[in-house]
């Protein structure tokens, strides 16, 4: 899913001024508690896990969604917070410490990135900070780690979990409050999407944490570079997969485009009509794989028109008679269901010229939720095409919410209408 | 199923023979040593992830979790134990004939023991508090020997049964997958640590723990593998959808893409750029869709400005496909598919070296496909006149090379573009070599494809 439209709305977003500047504060208040004289303490296994965490920053990868993430990183950090035991000698840093040890490492990891220009959203580097720093402050802030010295492993692999636990869904609730924002998405939406997303990376990264504060209860740190390997091998599994699922969006977006070359469609439309359907389907709430079937389908929801002899002329769907716009779209389910992408993705296209609601039809027709999006945003660009003029977005919206009830859902209109005048307003 | 060649017969017997004493004396020689919960423990899993594992698939979790497994056994029950575990895999779920699952416990034996020589030669012991680092030195390298006896004896199964030299198996079954045999193995290592009560102690409960983050794994490498597939498929059927406008180019993208991986190989291109090119050439006529039908499917002479409107496509593709990042190589390869050798080629006129690889291959690709098949004005032609004519273009028109090379190429396999596989496994799969080696067309190859663990 691309997340290049969010960055547009951050100027206003206040989550996420507010998550970046207690970031920033946790890392410079705990960077001088520590530096000064005493505050210091284990400096060699300090080191050692500093040299982890950078090194995971420096190999973050882009997980499928667009989130950014350090999973080695995460982990590592994890580990040093959770650590209590080491065969020469037990550590005992406080929660400001380790704070402080991850600060610097992320900004050593991060540093080759930014000098490259592929630097991660600050919102990300202050989010994993203030999560390792809520972690921190509960095992070792409250005493919890002195608690723990005492306890038999299998208790301290229970009291371990539970903090990792409290730990990931922290972080769900602040990458939640960002995206919110900046989406404008229900809150309540994005903060079950995160909770997802989080069950099965989140919980392999913050198990691997627990495994690396175990282990260097026997192996010390030593346990870092043997954990090294596998987690690459781990991290190059989902960088691979990543990329595939990019490299897949990429084709789809170009290849939705030939309607355009054959001179099926309007230059831009395709594009137009799926950056627009998403923007409203995340305001309604979808979740990201509805997002993803809902962008792939709005790419690709005149594809059917390839199999006509003539182009329609100007390309435009909303003006041809509803037989020829089902045919079409059945045409389109086609060639779609043909293709690897998922099955829903067929159903959208099939389904995108039913009316919202048919003549002498008591009942709600089950059209789906993309389908109707994809039908009103296409109306609406079949109607303006790429013209700047205030007028004829005032028209098309009209036009729009004459057909409403009816011909178009009434929530879909709504929510499209004002996706467009927060996007006229931003100069957009 | 083939019978097996004699000397296979003769090599499994061997390897069988060599083994089956092994377990016994173990079991004599190690007995007091043994702890019988860690073994009993250790041998379930094992049993248990070989059975899961043989019923799913020969996937990642196969290599992941039974070597895991295999490998935390040697610090934690020692050289005679790790032996007489390794060969209880006889007893696992398994779909496969017997004499194949007699032949894997005997070779997964044979490893194990050669594992635990080399653990007990370099000092390795049992995990102590004061162990490391200096227990990495001796069990790397009994993962080193383990990987060398196991590698070496299914490739040497497989080399008698399919009749393909020793060395190259060998390059193909253990190239790609020793980073996942040895990252997985120093997983088995972090088991036995947190497994071993004068480690840290947490007993078998830790193999759960371990667990997630491989299962984590598991689960991105196969949702890899099912978007690799569906990324393909999305790319042939909106190609199709593309062609149909001219009905007689109907599967030339398909088939110029097969011809082209078929020089590749020939001229011994590089494996990431062989699934480059396939791309390239299914892509190659994208840019057709801007061509007007009637021009495509005329029969005559071409106007001048016709002529214009036909050698625009290559670009024309080009702009279409540019934002697709990783095929940057195959959008030089698709703009210039249309050069000549002598220079009098379009859209740019390049001559010689300067066009680019690709496009030369795809070039010749291209001319073959469309010779061998009909078209609106004539009816198509057969193989052997199609490569006389390429050969009478070649130096002009064509790169000889390419052209000696799909010359070579159709030589040995012949030319059957429906019964070309469309889908080759992705080219840079670590944990997956044993099944891109042996999986490929041919069911009854899968024989001895998942053993390497």
């Amino acid at each position: 899913m691309s997340r290049s439209p969010r960055r547009l709305d951050d100027a206003g977003n206040t989550g996420l001024f507010v998550i970046a500047a207690a970031g920033a504060l946790l890392a410079v208040a705990s960077v001088v508690v520590t530096a000064s004289p005493g505050g210091f303490v284990d400096v060699r296994t300090a080191v050692a896990f500093a040299a982890f965490i950078a090194f995971g920053e420096l190999v973050r990868i882009t997980l499928p969604g667009g989130r950014d993430a350090a999973p080695i990183a995460t982990a590592g950090a994890l580990a040093y917070t959770l650590l209590t035991r080491m065969p020469a000698d037990d550590p005992d840093h406080g929660a400001l410490q380790v704070v402080a040890v991850c600060a610097c490492a992320m900004l050593v990891g991060v540093g080759p990135h930014v000098v490259v220009g592929r630097a991660p959203s600050i919102d990300t580097l202050a989010r994993r900070l203030l999560t390792i720093g809520v972690a921190a402050g509960l095992f070792r802030g409250t005493g919890l780690d002195e608690r723990a010295m005492d306890m038999r492993e299998a208790g301290l692999a229970v009291v371990m979990v539970a903090v990792v636990v409290a730990t990931l869904c922290v972080d769900a609730v602040l990458t939640a409050v960002v995206r919110a924002g900046a989406d404008r998405a229900p809150f309540r939406a994005v903060l079950r999407n995160e909770v997802v997303a989080q069950a099965g990376i989140g919980s392999a990264i913050g198990a691997t944490g627990a495994l690396i504060a175990l282990a260097a209860t026997i192996m010390g740190v030593w346990a870092l570079p043997v954990f090294v390997v596998p987690l690459l091998l781990t991290q190059f599994s989902f960088r691979r997969y990543a990329a595939i699922r990019e490299s897949s969006l990429q084709t789809i977006r170009a290849l939705s485009r030939v309607t355009e070359l054959g001179g099926y469609t309007e230059t831009g439309h395709s594009r137009r009509v799926s950056q627009l359907s998403v923007a409203v389907g995340r305001e309604l709430g979808m979740n990201d794989t509805e997002l993803r079937d809902l962008e792939y389908a709005a790419l690709m929801h005149d594809i059917g028109q390839l199999s006509l002899a003539e182009p329609i002329p100007g390309g435009a769907t909303v003006v041809a008679a509803p037989i020829d716009q089902r045919r079409i779209a059945a045409l389109g389910a086609d060639v779609i269901r043909q293709t690897g992408v998922p099955d829903d993705v067929a159903a959208i296209v099939d389904m995108q010229a039913e009316p919202y609601r048919r003549a002498h039809e008591t009942q709600r027709s089950e059209v789906p939720l993309a389908s109707r999006i994809i039908k009103a945003v296409n109306a609406y660009d079949d109607l303006v095409g790429d013209s700047p003029e205030v007028s004829r977005h005032l028209e098309a919206l009209e036009r729009l919410r004459l057909g409403m009830a009816y011909e178009y859902d009434p929530t879909v209109v709504e929510c499209l209408s004002s996706t467009v005048e927060r996007a006229s307003r931003l100069g957009v | 199923m083939n019978p097996l060649p004699l000397k296979a017969r003769f090599f499994v017997a061997a390897v069988v023979l060599a083994a089956a004493p092994l377990p016994v004396i173990a079991a004599i020689r190690g007995w007091d040593d043994l702890s019988l919960v860690d073994c009993v423990a250790l041998g379930l899993l094992l049993v248990l992830t070989d059975s899961i594992v043989a019923r799913g698939s020969h996937d990642l979790a196969k290599i992941a979790l039974s070597s895991v497994i295999s490998s935390a056994c040697l610090p934690l029950v020692g050289g005679w134990g790790t032996i007489l575990l390794a060969s209880t895999t006889v007893i696992a779920y398994d779909p496969q004939p017997f004499i194949k699952r007699v032949f894997n416990a005997s070779q997964m034996t044979l490893a194990a023991a050669a594992a635990a020589g080399t653990f007990a030669l370099l000092g390795g012991e049992a995990i102590r508090p004061d162990s490391f680092p200096y227990l990495l030195l001796p069990f790397l390298a009994a993962l080193g020997a383990h990987c060398l006896v196991n590698g070496t004896l299914v490739a040497g199964i497989v080399s008698l049964y399919q009749g393909v030299p020793v060395k190259i198996v060998f390059h193909g079954t253990m190239a790609g997958s020793i980073p996942g045999y040895v990252g997985y193995g120093l997983f088995g290592l972090l088991l036995a640590v947190l497994w071993d009560e004068d480690g840290a102690g947490v007993g078998p409960t830790a193999a759960i723990l371990l667990l997630l983050p491989l299962f984590v794994a598991r689960w991105a490498y196969a949702q890899y593998a099912e978007e690799q597939r569906a990324y393909d498929r999305t790319v042939r059927a909106l190609m199709t959808a593309v062609e149909t406008k001219d009905l007689y180019t109907r599967g030339h993208s398909e088939r110029v893409s097969a011809a082209s991986v078929l020089i590749a190989r020939v001229i011994g291109m590089r494996e990431d750029r062989v699934q480059s090119l396939r791309y390239a050439g299914m892509l190659h006529d994208v840019g057709k869709l801007g061509v007007p039908t009637r021009v495509l499917q005329k029969n005559g002479g071409l106007t001048e400005g016709e002529f214009a409107s036909i050698q625009l496509h290559p670009v024309q593709g080009v702009e279409i496909i540019r934002e697709i990042e990783f095929l940057d190589e195959a959008v030089a390869g698709i703009q210039h598919h249309h050069e000549r050798l002598d220079g009098r080629g379009y859209p740019m006129g390049l001559a010689g070296d300067d066009i680019p690889e690709f496009a030369r291959v795809i070039a010749v690709a291209d001319a073959f496909d469309s010779m061998t098949t009909t078209r609106s004005y004539r009816g198509a032609r057969t193989v052997s006149e199609a490569m006389t004519e390429l050969r009478r273009c070649a130096g002009d028109q064509f790169d000889p090379r390419m052209v000696e090379a799909l010359v070579t190429a159709i030589d040995e396999h012949g030319w059957s573009p429906d019964e070309t596989p469309a889908y080759a496994p992705p080219a840079d799969e670590p944990f997956d070599q044993e099944a891109r080696a042996f999986d490929h067309d041919d069911p009854t190859s899968a024989l001895f494809r998942d053993r390497t663990s």
